[in-house]
C-alpha cells in the first residue's frame, strides 16, 4: 500500500496485538504445562497466534508507510504504544485461567475472523480466512478442556470458576468499538465488534452451561488497551519479550 | 540454457522439492505451490501459499524452491505469497495420501467446518493406523509435534502414531 492510513494502521495493531501478547503469554507454558499433550498444544497455539500477529503486523508496517517491519513493530515499541485487549497481557495465573482466556478470546477470534474473511481489503480477507481456520480448533480445544475442568472435581471446578470470575470484566472491552474505527467498518474493510456479542455470549453460554459455570453478573466491565492504557503487567512482559532484539538490534540469524 | 522450460516442466522440478517436516511429500503435492508462471526471458514466478499462519517450515520451503529453479539454470526466481483460497488438506491427492501413510503418518480425513463451535461428537472420525491398519484408534491430542499434525493411539498394536491434521 503505498497511501498510509492512519486508522487502518491502529485497527491493524488492535488485531496483530492481541495475538502476539496472547501467543507470548502462552508461550511461557513451554516446558511447564501440566501434562506432555498439553505442553505441546499450548506451544501449537502459540505458535499459530504469533504467526497470525506476524502477517498482520507485516500488514500494519506496510500500511504505516513509515519502514517499519513486523519486527520493528513487535520489539522496539512501548507498552503504551500496544493496542491489545487488556485480557491478553494479563499473567498467564493457572491451567484454569490460561484455559478460559483462550476459550474466551478464541470464540471471539472466530467471530472476528469469519466476519474479516470477507473485508474488502484483500490482505485482510485473506489473513482471516487462514487464522480462522486455526481459532475453530484453539475454541475446539479451550471449549473441551472448560467442560472437563467445570464438570470435573471439586478442585478442578473451583478453579475454572474463579478464573471465570477473575477474566469476566476484561471480556467487554473485546466488544468496544473504537472511535476511529467506525469509517472502515462501514466501508466493509474491518468488522464492527460489537456486531456479533450476541453471538459470543451465546456461545460462551452454552459451553458454561455443559461446565456447570455460572457467568458472573453486573461485572465493572475494564477497558483501556485499546487506547494504550495498559495494567502493569504489560510492561515486564515487553521487557522479557524485547530483551534480545534491543540488546541485538537488526541482528540475524 | 536452451530455450524457456514450460509451466508443467518447472511444476515437474518442484515436485522434486520435498516438505522439510513431512519428507515424503513435495510441496506441489502438499498444495503449497500454487502455480508457476514461466515469462518468455526464463523468468519464474512461482506462487505459494502457507499451511499455517505460524509454520516455521515456511521459509526454508521458499529458499528450498529458489535453490532448486536456480539449480536447474532458470536465470531469475521470485516466490510469491498468497493467502487466497486458504490452503486446505482436502488439495492433497490420493497418491500423496497413500505415501503418507506409508511413511507411518496417517492422512487427513476431509476438512469438514462443523456447526457448533464446541461439538459433543467429532465429525471426523479417528483414522486407521498407519502401522497395523486396525480400526480401533483413538485421538489423545488435537496438536502434534508439527503445526499440521494431531497425536493418536492405536488400541490393537498399542503404538502411538501422528495424523495429519484435517484443515
Amino acid at each position: 500500500m503505498s497511501t498510509p492510513h492512519p486508522a487502518l494502521f491502529e485497527a491493524l495493531l488492535r488485531l496483530g496485538d492481541d495475538r502476539l501478547v496472547l501467543g507470548h503469554r502462552t508461550s511461557e507454558w513451554c516446558g511447564h504445562a501440566p501434562i506432555l499433550e498439553e505442553d505441546i498444544a499450548l506451544a501449537n497455539l502459540a505458535l499459530d497466534l504469533i504467526g497470525q500477529a506476524n502477517l498482520l503486523l507485516e500488514y500494519a508496517g506496510a500500511v504505516e508507510g513509515a519502514g517499519r517491519d513486523q519486527d520493528a513493530l513487535a520489539y522496539f515499541r512501548e507498552a503504551i504504544e500496544f493496542r491489545n485487549a487488556l485480557m491478553c497481557e494479563l499473567p498467564k495465573g493457572d491451567y484454569a485461567v490460561t484455559i478460559a482466556r483462550h476459550f474466551l478470546h478464541g470464540v471471539f477470534s472466530v467471530l472476528q475472523w469469519d466476519a474479516l474473511s470477507s473485508s474488502t481489503d484483500a490482505t485482510i480477507a485473506g489473513i482471516a480466512a487462514k487464522a480462522l481456520k486455526e481459532s475453530r480448533y484453539h475454541v475446539r480445544h479451550a471449549g473441551e478442556w472448560m467442560i472437563r475442568l467445570g464438570d470435573g472435581t471439586d478442585e478442578s471446578h473451583r478453579r475454572a470458576q474463579d478464573a471465570v470470575n477473575l477474566l469476566w470484566p476484561f471480556t467487554g472491552e473485546l466488544f468496544m468499538p473504537c472511535s476511529d474505527d467506525a469509517e472502515l467498518a462501514a466501508a466493509g474493510v474491518t468488522a464492527d465488534v460489537s456486531s456479533f456479542e450476541a453471538k459470543w455470549r451465546e456461545t460462551i453460554d452454552d459451553v458454561m452451561l455443559r461446565a456447570t459455570l455460572t457467568v458472573p453478573e453486573g461485572a465493572w466491565m475494564q477497558r483501556g488497551g485499546r487506547e494504550g492504557r495498559h495494567t502493569e503487567h504489560l510492561g515486564h512482559m515487553l521487557a522479557e519479550m524485547q530483551i534480545v532484539a534491543r540488546s541485538h538490534p537488526g541482528a540475524q540469524w | 540454457m536452451a530455450g524457456v522450460p514450460t509451466r508443467e516442466l518447472v511444476l515437474a522440478w518442484l515436485d522434486e522439492v520435498k516438505d522439510p517436516e513431512v519428507p515424503v511429500l513435495s510441496v506441489v503435492e502438499l498444495g503449497v505451490v500454487r502455480d508457476a508462471v514461466v515469462s518468455a526471458d526464463g523468468t519464474v514466478t512461482v506462487t505459494v501459499t502457507p499451511t499455517y499462519s505460524g509454520c516455521p517450515a515456511m521459509r526454508v520451503i521458499e529458499e528450498a524452491i529458489r535453490d532448486e529453479l536456480l539449480l536447474r539454470g532458470l536465470p531469475r526466481v521470485t516466490v510469491r505469497t498468497v493467502f487466497t483460497p486458504a490452503w486446505t488438506t482436502d488439495w492433497i491427492p490420493e497418491s500423496a495420501r497413500a505415501k503418507l501413510e506409508a511413511y507411518g503418518i496417517a492422512p487427513p480425513g476431509r476438512a469438514i467446518v462443523e456447526e457448533a463451535l464446541v461439538p459433543l461428537r467429532r465429525a471426523n472420525g479417528t483414522p486407521r493406523c498407519p502401522y497395523c491398519k486396525s480400526a480401533r484408534t483413538e485421538l489423545r491430542s488435537e496438536f502434534g509435534s508439527t503445526a499440521c499434525k494431531s497425536l493418536c493411539w492405536c488400541a490393537d498394536c498399542r503404538q502411538p502414531f501422528e495424523m495429519f491434521k484435517a484443515i
